[in-house]
C-alpha cells in the first residue's frame, strides 16, 4: 500500500516538474478574453467551412437526380472532380490572387499558401489557414455551379480544365476585387459602398454566369427541342436524390451565410435566421408559382425554389430584418421559375436550373441590398442604405454596377476559355456517346450495373 | 401444349397467382412490360416542359400448360385479373412446339 502510493507520487510529481518545465504548457499561460474571442471565431469560421464543403454532396445529389441514371457516374465524378481540383488550384494560386497583397487588379503573393512565418498563426483575427479553409470551399462552390447546366454532354476532360481555370484564375480574380480589397471595394457611389455578405454575386452570379456560357457553348442536349422548337421534357431519374441534395445544400447553408460573419458573435444566429427564412419563402412561393402556371406542384421546381431563396439572401443576410428576408427569398422563388422556362424558351438548355437559381437570382439578391439594405454589414458601413430605409438609390446603383462588372468579366473569361477549349480538345461529348450515356463511354463504370448486383457471382 | 400469355395490371399479380395455383398450375415466368391500348394517353408537365405519357406499366405472365387445362387457365386469370375498368390487359393462346425442362432433360408434357 504505502509503495503503491509512493509510486504514484513520484510519478505524479514527476510529471508535474516536467509540465512546469515546459513552455506553454499546463498551468503557467492565461488566456486573454481577445485571445479566446479569436480562438472562438476561427473555430467558428473553421466548423462553417465543412459545412460549406458538404455542399459539394448536395449540388451532385441534386444534379444526380435532376439527370438521367445512364449519365449518373458521370455528373458525380465531375463533382468529385471539380472540388478536388478546385481546391487544388485555389491553393496553388487561386488563393494568392484573391487575397495575396497586390494593388487593385490582383494578389501577387502566397502562392502555395507561402510566405507566412506561421500560417496557421491566430493574431487576434483570423488565420490564413482557416482564411483558406472557408475561402477555398467557397470556390469549389463557385465552380460546382457550372456541372448543373453543362451535364449529360460535356467532355469530362474538358470539364476537368474549366475548373482548374475557373479556381485558379477567373473566381480568384473576382474575389480580389471585391472580398480581397481590390477594384470594386474601392468604388463608391455617394456614401454607398459595395456589399455581398457571403457572395450572391461573387460565387453565386458567377458560377451562374459560367453556366449560361457553358450551356450556350455546348448548345443543348440531343433531342431536348422537338421539330417544332418547342421544348421537350427530359425528366430527372432520380426525384429523392434532387430533394435530399437541397436539404444538404440548405443545412450546408447554414455553414455559408453565418461562416461569412468571419466571427463567433450575435450576427451568426440573425443571419441563420435570415437565410432559414428565405429558404422557407422561396420554396413556398416557387410551389405556389408553378402550381399556378403549370397546373401541378412540380417538385423539382420547389426545390430549386429553396435554393432560389437561399442564392436571393446570400448577399443581404447580414443587413436585412427577418420580414425582409422573407420577401427577399419569396421574390427568389418566383423569379427562378420564371427564369427556368425563360432559359428553355431560348434553347439554351439547363437540366438543372443552375443559371436560373445561381445567375438570375444572384442578381436579385445582390440588387435586393439597394432596397432592403439596413443595419451596418460590416460591408455598408453604414445604416439604412436601402431605398425602402430612406437610403435613395445610391446602394443599388452601386449593387448593380459591382453585378455589371462581375458578371462582364466571369462572361468575357468563360467564353474565351469554352472557345478555346472547343477549339481544342473539344468540348461536347459524340452524339454516339450522348445517345448511349456517358457513364460507359467516358468512364467505364454502370452507374447502377443492375445485372452483377442481382447475380450470385 | 400451349402456351399463355397474359399483361395485366401490375397490382393484380398476387391474385392472378393464387388463382393459378389453387387450379394446380405450379410455374410461372413474370416481367415487367409497359404498353397501351386503346386506353390512350395524357400530357404532363415537366419543370414547365410538357411530355407525353403513353406506355403505361403493366405485368406480363407466362404459363405452359397442357392443352385439355388452357381455357382453365385462361378464365382463372381473367377472373382474378379483371376490373372492369379500362386497362385490365389481354390475354393469348399460342400453341407449343416443344418443351424442355433443363434440370432432368424431360420432354412435352412431363416437362410442364
Amino acid at each position: 500500500m504505502r509503495k503503491r502510493a509512493l509510486r504514484i507520487t513520484s510519478g505524479l510529481g514527476g510529471t508535474l516538474a516536467l509540465l512546469a518545465l515546459t513552455p506553454n504548457v499546463g498551468f503557467a499561460q492565461e488566456l486573454t478574453p481577445e485571445e479566446v474571442q479569436a480562438v472562438l471565431d476561427n473555430l467558428w469560421v473553421f466548423i462553417a467551412g465543412i459545412l460549406v464543403f458538404f455542399m459539394q454532396a448536395g449540388f451532385a445529389l441534386v444534379e444526380a437526380g435532376l439527370t438521367r441514371a445512364k449519365n449518373v457516374v458521370n455528373i458525380f465524378a465531375k463533382n468529385m472532380a471539380d472540388a478536388v481540383i478546385g481546391i487544388l488550384a485555389f491553393f496553388a494560386t487561386g488563393y494568392a490572387f484573391a487575397f495575396g497583397g497586390g494593388g487593385d487588379w490582383i494578389g501577387t503573393e502566397n502562392f502555395l499558401l507561402t510566405g507566412y512565418d506561421d500560417y496557421s498563426a491566430i493574431d487576434g483575427g483570423l488565420s490564413p489557414a482557416t482564411t483558406f479553409f472557408f475561402q477555398a470551399v467557397f470556390a469549389a462552390t463557385a465552380v460546382t455551379i457550372a456541372s448543373g447546366a453543362m451535364a449529360e454532354r460535356t467532355k469530362f476532360s474538358a470539364y476537368l480544365l474549366f475548373s482548374a481555370v475557373m479556381c485558379a484564375f477567373i473566381y480568384p480574380v473576382v474575389v480580389h476585387w471585391t472580398w480581397g480589397g481590390g477594384l470594386i471595394a474601392n468604388m463608391s457611389i455617394g456614401d454607398a459602398v459595395y456589399s455581398d455578405f457571403a457572395g450572391s454575386a461573387i460565387v453565386h452570379m458567377t458560377g451562374g454566369v459560367a453556366a449560361l456560357m457553358g450551356a450556350i457553348f455546348l448548345g443543348p442536349r440531343l433531342g431536348k427541342y422537338g421539330p417544332d422548337g418547342k421544348p421537350r421534357a427530359i425528366p430527372g431519374h432520380n426525384i429523392p436524390f434532387a430533394i435530399l441534395g437541397v436539404f444538404i445544400l440548405w443545412l450546408g447553408w447554414f455553414g455559408f451565410n453565418p461562416g461569412s460573419e468571419l466571427a463567433a458573435d450575435q450576427y451568426v444566429m440573425s443571419v441563420g435566421v435570415n437565410t432559414m427564412l428565405a429558404a422557407a419563402a422561396g420554396a413556398l412561393l416557387a410551389t405556389v408559382t408553378i402550381w399556378l402556371k403549370a397546373g401541378k406542384p412540380d417538385l423539382a421546381m420547389i426545390g430549386n425554389g429553396a435554393l432560389a431563396g437561399l442564392v436571393a439572401i446570400t448577399a443581404p443576410c447580414g443587413t436585412v430584418d427577418p420580414l425582409p428576408a422573407v420577401i427577399i427569398g419569396g421574390v427568389g422563388g418566383v423569379l427562378v421559375v420564371f427564369s427556368v422556362l425563360f432559359f428553355d424558351s431560348v434553347r439554351v438548355d439547363d437540366p438543372v436550373g443552375a443559371i436560373s437559381v445561381h445567375g438570375v437570382v444572384g442578381i436579385w439578391g445582390t440588387l435586393s441590398i439597394g432596397l432592403f439594405a439596413k443595419y451596418d454589414d460590416a460591408f455598408l458601413g453604414r445604416e439604412d442604405a436601402g431605398l425602402f430605409y430612406g437610403g435613395g438609390f445610391d446602394q443599388l446603383a452601386m449593387q448593380l454596377v459591382m453585378v455589371v462588372i462581375i458578371a462582364v468579366w466571369v462572361a468575357a473569361t468563360t467564353a474565351i476559355l469554352f472557345g478555346i477549349i472547343k477549339a481544342t480538345i473539344g468540348l461536347r461529348v459524340s452524339a454516339e456517346e450522348e445517345t448511349q450515356g456517358l457513364d460507359v463511354l467516358e468512364h467505364g463504370l454502370q452507374g447502377y450495373a443492375t445485372e452483377t448486383a442481382n447475380t450470385g457471382a | 401444349m400451349k402456351l399463355i400469355t397474359a399483361v395485366i395490371k401490375p397490382f393484380k399479380l398476387d391474385e392472378v397467382k393464387d388463382g393459378l395455383k389453387a387450379i394446380g398450375i405450379t410455374g410461372l415466368t413474370v416481367s415487367e412490360v409497359r404498353g397501351f391500348g386503346r386506353q390512350g394517353g395524357h400530357t404532363e408537365t415537366y419543370r414547365g416542359a410538357e411530355y407525353q405519357i403513353d406506355f403505361v406499366p403493366k405485368v406480363s405472365l407466362s404459363v405452359v400448360v397442357d392443352d385439355g387445362q388452357a381455357d382453365q387457365v385462361v378464365d382463372a386469370i381473367t377472373t382474378a385479373a379483371a376490373t372492369g375498368k379500362i386497362g385490365d390487359g389481354k390475354i393469348w393462346v399460342t400453341p407449343v412446339d416443344r418443351l424442355v425442362r433443363i434440370r432432368t432433360g424431360e420432354e412435352g408434357a412431363q416437362a410442364i
